[in-house]
């Protein structure tokens, strides 16, 4: 029999087995590597390539052509906006024929590409010549930049009505009849019940819209305006330097994401309440 | 052999005529569109747009498997362990959901010119280089379609219960069986309505294509109506194949999404 007479030492833990070496992060070392020697490569593509002249020449226009995207994306939203009331009303009311007529109008333009409906406006109402000479109308028409307002608009609204209708119905029955049970006209319910609590629905899906409008506003460029996208081409066809293409990518990218960063704040900030 | 080859292509290109829903013998250009401008043949533009829907359609379901594939295969990488797998994939959905569609594919259609070029005169050929439009456009289109699909992938590994894996681990299945027996199956239930909406975006991006020359829909009606100056109808025309494609997608999905939805269904 014998007695433990000394304690044993404390003794520090066995070390962690190393992390096995998988395929995974074999794959993820590897695309990583392609990531950086793409950036790296586009970066030394830039220095080497940089040209005062042709920054001093063609930055101005850069900033110019974002002005035109911004300026396009913003008032065809806000004016989409107030043209997507009246259609989601029309898709949810009772009455056949403006149910139909809203639902026909918004299968079109969210069924059909935007740059279809961009010819189909620019080019196509062109042939309507004197009888939009006849109405008055001709000197809004004859400007591609009007013409992509109006169309951005049109399809902004199918799309924001759409947002807003399902938003609408997403909000419970019982807020409907609580709302009633209070005593609170139809008008004040809507207003101070429903629609508030379908914003903080629909926030996330605007978010989207913004960010599709922003992309599909390049296509503005095939129709002579000069917005980002078309100050680009301009610029490429004149230099023929890749340069410029990756200058816009960067720009459009640096919008997206920031308005994508702004969004997910507001969220957070908008429905502190219903977090747990 | 090459006789076998010219005999079935001919073989298919007639039994294309004969079910070709536009120019064919019970085509709607040609029962409806003799004498117009849509008349099928030289007198009118009936073929040139039904040869368009047919490259529209091709370039939209080319795209398809290639984008479905490189989707899943980027939603793996997404929820994997690794952190660097984890940070490449959000790199290439961050930039490809951030560009515009019409950016990549001129960067897709300009870049690979000059790659190709530089590594043409690298191996001592000097000379033009034409990239074909349609590869370019599949490749710009599937990069996108990709991008958005991992992300509706990702949302619907997360719908599945972790309690599916460890099924199949009881059962003995090894990873792939799992995937395949077990949770693709469910995957496909759940991603099935964004998948839905992803194919809606990718058909009507594939009118960006005709910017660089592809004759799709969009591009053939656009010279018929430089030719014939009448603008409207010809892009009034474009619009209609646009939304009977929708319409055919529409209740191909819905089809499809009954069927993944059997086993739910009340008897």
């Amino acid at each position: 029999m014998s007695i433990a007479e000394t304690m044993i030492p404390p003794q520090a833990p066995p070390p962690a087995p190393p992390r096995p070496y998988t395929l995974s992060r074999f794959i993820g070392s590897v695309t990583l590597g392609v990531w950086l020697a793409l950036a790296v490569g586009i970066f030394l593509t830039v220095v080497n390539g940089w040209d005062p002249e042709k920054f001093s020449k063609y930055g101005p226009s850069f900033v110019s052509g974002l002005g035109v995207t911004l300026m396009l994306v913003i008032s065809s939203i806000v004016m989409g906006a107030v043209l997507s009331l009246p259609v989601a009303m029309g898709r949810m009311s009772k009455n056949k024929i403006w149910s139909w007529l809203s639902y026909a109008y918004v299968y079109f333009f969210r069924g059909t590409p935007l740059i279809t409906q961009l010819f189909l406006v620019y080019y196509g109402l062109g042939s309507f010549r004197p009888q939009l000479e006849a109405m008055g109308l001709w000197w809004f028409f004859r400007d591609a930049w009007n013409c992509a307002l109006f169309t951005f608009t049109l399809n902004t609204a199918a799309y924001q009505a759409e947002i807003l209708r399902g938003a609408i119905q997403s909000v419970p029955r019982g807020q409907h009849e609580g709302a009633a049970a209070l005593g609170l006209s139809q008008r004040v319910a809507f207003f101070k019940v429903i629609l508030p609590q379908a914003m903080i629905v629909a926030l996330r899906p605007y978010g989207n819209e913004i960010i599709l409008m922003i992309k599909g506003s390049a296509i503005v460029a095939i129709v002579t305006v000069f917005d980002l996208m078309g100050e680009t081409r301009r610029a490429f066809s004149r230099t023929f330097d890749y340069q410029m293409y990756v200058w816009a990518a960067v720009l459009y990218l640096l919008m997206v994401e920031l308005l994508r960063n702004v969004w997910a704040l507001l969220e957070a900030r908008l429905t502190r309440h219903l977090k747990r | 052999m090459s006789g076998l080859f010219a005999a079935l292509f001919s073989v298919f290109a007639w039994i294309g005529s004969i079910i070709d829903p536009l120019c064919g013998p019970v085509g709607v250009f040609r029962w409806f569109g003799t004498g117009t401008l849509l008349a099928c043949g030289d007198a009118g533009w009936g073929d040139e747009i039904a040869y368009g829907f047919l490259v529209t359609a091709s370039l939209a379901i080319a795209t398809l498997p290639v984008g479905l594939a490189a989707g899943f295969f980027i939603a793996l990488a997404k929820q994997s362990n690794e952190r660097s797998l984890r940070l490449a994939a959000n790199i290439y959905t961050t930039i490809f959901r951030g560009l515009p569609e019409l950016l990549t594919l001129f960067i897709v259609y300009y870049g690979l010119q000059i790659l190709v070029q530089q590594f043409l005169a690298g191996i001592g050929y000097e000379g033009p280089v034409e990239i074909n439009a349609f590869v370019a456009g599949m490749i710009a289109l599937g990069v996108v379609f990709s991008a958005y699909c991992s992300e509706v992938l990702l949302s619907a590994f997360k719908a599945i219960p972790h309690g599916q894996y460890e099924a199949g681990d009881a059962l003995g299945f090894h990873r792939g069986k799992t995937m395949r027996l077990i949770i693709l199956p469910q995957l496909v239930r759940i991603a099935l309505p964004g998948l839905g909406n992803l194919w809606m975006a990718l058909l009507k991006d594939t009118a960006l294509v005709s910017v660089v020359g592809l004759p799709d829909i969009l591009r053939q009606t656009g010279v018929a109506a430089r030719v014939t100056k009448h603008a409207f109808e010809f892009f009034g025309v474009a619009c209609i194949l646009f939304l009977i494609l929708a319409m055919i997608s529409s209740v191909v999905f819905s089809a499809l999404e009954r069927w993944t939805k059997r086993a739910e269904m009340r008897r």
